[in-house]
């Protein structure tokens, strides 16, 4: 490898490491949001085993795929990527630390490279891990018949499309709440105006729908969650973009605003105000 | 250790403003400065406000100029990747990452400089033995007292063997035995051909160790050199002389028939004579005629005002410092 990308690579590791060490992994709120959604699942195959409710496999996925886009991508992975990404940047001023990393032979190209993996280690580990673990849960009750189906039927397929879909909401809301931390005094404002834009998706034209994260991930999702009750009048169907087109779009949307972010954080001063 | 951070630049190397100014807003922080700074030992000094930081911060790229150029050892301040391999800077910001203790506060940002495992630790152990550190380096830093903060943030600014060393305030907080290690210190890097760079307000201090001082006041460089150059550019303030000898009140009866002399103050002691003249060298000459001619047994002639804070208040006369 070239002398200067082993640099580069050893330092992004470096600042991964430091953020990893210093903060992510010690917050209490990314363990209980990725938390939630294994507890749920899990009491409910403990429930259903003790014959508190009857249900069938087919009920207990459909009920899953409602969890995991309703709750871990909308909710969990959304407002916790939030909370990881923005506090990047963001914290380390609030907290008057950042200068130390300015104060290192670190391109801050670099800088924003290494904090963006720490995050998404972070992020992963938890989200994906989670969603994961709270698909094998779910079913877990049918004994035999969950471990035919998870090794042998759909489950597999379903499980994997499922990490891809929670990998690919981490990466892509990782990039852009990092951004914001880096754009925005107060990043939560600019995430609220994000998540009631995701949150109207929906009822969007099919134009407008496709200015989002969401309708791509929706689309790759292994089960539909139709709409139900009066809100579904409003609804407006889209036809969802293939995963050939999809994926790479998600992949191409985080580069690039991790190019700008990378691009902001050359000209970003260090200036606390005392 | 590997050469991951090459050796000081040779003597010629120079810190240089070019007609640097920054604004805050509205807010001046400092405005065309023109500086040339050589190696040793530089002192900024002002009252709070002056913009000593603002001038730090512009050196090492935190803060960006609104207009001119810096340039530190050729190497711009937005090339981060190499200007800190050069440069150590103890900044005067009293806060540090969460959870870290003292080792792993300079071990973990030395790995971001690019050192392997083995050096970093190294380098480490090292800096925190320098600093006296090593004793407190496994608890965190946020249970350390002022003057160990002080000492754990110095430790991290050398730890990397920095040619360019600057230091904000650096000795607020340390007891005197720690002071003196630390000037010390600072005297043998200055030898050795390094910059180093201080801001400070004890006035006394910054006596002992600079080679050269930069005054500023309200963001503008008021003047820069070395003391005694600085202090003869002061023209309308009449220059201080102490004489001590055996008979300071025949000495000042014949200097005042000469006529060179503006003030003269007998000390307590009886063996002192402080004198104010407006020209010191056709005084001085006065003077050697006046010992040769009365046979007076002198001491000490020395110039009693070629010190930061008579040069201070003599041209920013502000009160603030100590």
């Amino acid at each position: 490898m070239n002398p200067q990308w082993k640099l580069w690579s050893r330092q992004v590791w470096a600042v991964a490491r430091l953020e990893l060490h210093k903060s992510l992994l010690q917050r209490r709120a990314w363990w209980l949001l990725a938390a939630a959604p294994v507890v749920l699942t899990g009491g409910h195959s403990i429930m259903a085993s003790m014959g508190q409710w009857g249900c069938s496999m087919g009920v207990d996925t459909r009920a899953f795929a409602s969890i995991f886009q309703l709750f871990i991508v909308r909710f969990g992975i959304f407002f916790g990527c939030a909370g990881i990404f923005t506090t990047l940047f963001r914290g380390e001023m609030a907290e008057k630390t950042m200068h130390y990393y300015f104060l290192t032979p670190v391109r801050r190209e670099v800088l924003a490279a290494g904090k963006y993996l720490s995050g998404e280690i972070t992020a992963l580990t938890f989200f994906v891990g989670g969603s994961a673990l709270s698909y094998v849960l779910i079913t877990l009750h049918w004994g035999a018949a969950h471990w035919q189906r998870l090794l042998r039927g759909p489950g597999l397929y379903e499980v994997s499309w499922y990490v891809i879909v929670a990998a690919l909401a981490c990466l892509g809301y990782g990039a852009i709440f990092m951004a914001f931390g880096l754009w925005f005094k107060n990043p939560m404002i600019p995430a609220v105006a994000l998540m009631v834009w995701e949150g109207i998706n929906p009822f969007l034209p099919s134009v407008l729908k496709k200015v989002s994260v969401i309708f791509y991930l929706q689309g790759l999702c292994p089960t539909d969650v139709p709409m139900d009750g009066p809100l579904a009048l409003l609804e407006i169907i889209s036809e969802p973009t293939p995963a050939w087109l999809a994926i790479p779009g998600l992949l191409l949307l985080t580069a690039a605003v991790l190019a700008l972010a990378g691009w902001s954080v050359r000209s970003m001063e260090v200036s606390y105000g005392d | 250790m590997s050469d991951l951070h090459p050796k000081p630049p040779d003597s010629g190397a120079r810190i240089v403003f070019d007609n640097v100014s920054r604004f805050y807003g509205e807010v001046l922080g400092v405005n065309r400065v023109k500086l040339s700074i050589p190696p040793g030992i530089t002192s900024l000094v002002g009252p709070n406000g002056s913009g000593k930081t603002t001038l730090m911060n512009l050196m090492v790229g935190l803060i960006r100029p609104t207009e001119g150029t810096i340039s530190v050892n050729g190497i711009s301040p937005n090339d981060p990747q190499h200007l800190f391999q050069h440069v150590g800077y103890c900044t005067q910001v009293d806060h540090f990452p969460h959870r870290l203790s003292g080792y792993d506060f300079i071990y973990y940002y030395l790995r971001c400089h690019g050192y392997s495992y083995d050096e970093a630790k190294q380098r480490t152990q090292i800096a925190l033995e320098r600093l006296d550190m090593t004793a407190p380096a496994s608890r965190p830093v946020g249970g350390y007292s002022k003057g160990m903060r002080q000492r754990i943030k110095l430790a991290q600014a050398i730890s990397h063997d920095p040619s360019i060393l600057i230091l904000d305030e650096p000795l607020n907080g340390l007891d005197p035995m720690a002071r003196a290690e630390t000037i010390a210190m600072f005297r043998a890097w200055g030898a050795e051909g390094r910059h180093v760079i201080v801001s400070s307000h004890i006035l006394h201090e910054v006596d002992q160790i600079s080679d050269q001082v930069i005054l500023l006041s309200h963001g503008y460089v008021v003047a820069e050199g070395e003391i005694h150059n600085v202090r003869s550019e002061v023209s309308d303030q009449p220059v201080q002389i102490l004489v001590r000898c055996n008979r300071p009140g025949v000495l000042a009866a014949r200097l005042f028939e000469k006529d060179q002399v503006v003030e003269g103050k007998l000390h307590i002691d009886g063996r002192s004579l402080l004198i104010r003249t407006r020209d010191a060298d056709k005084f001085y000459l006065v003077l050697n005629r006046v010992i040769l001619e009365s046979g007076l047994e002198v001491d000490t002639v020395a110039p009693a005002d070629e010190d930061v804070n008579s040069v201070y208040q003599y041209l920013i006369g502000e009160g603030t410092t100590t």
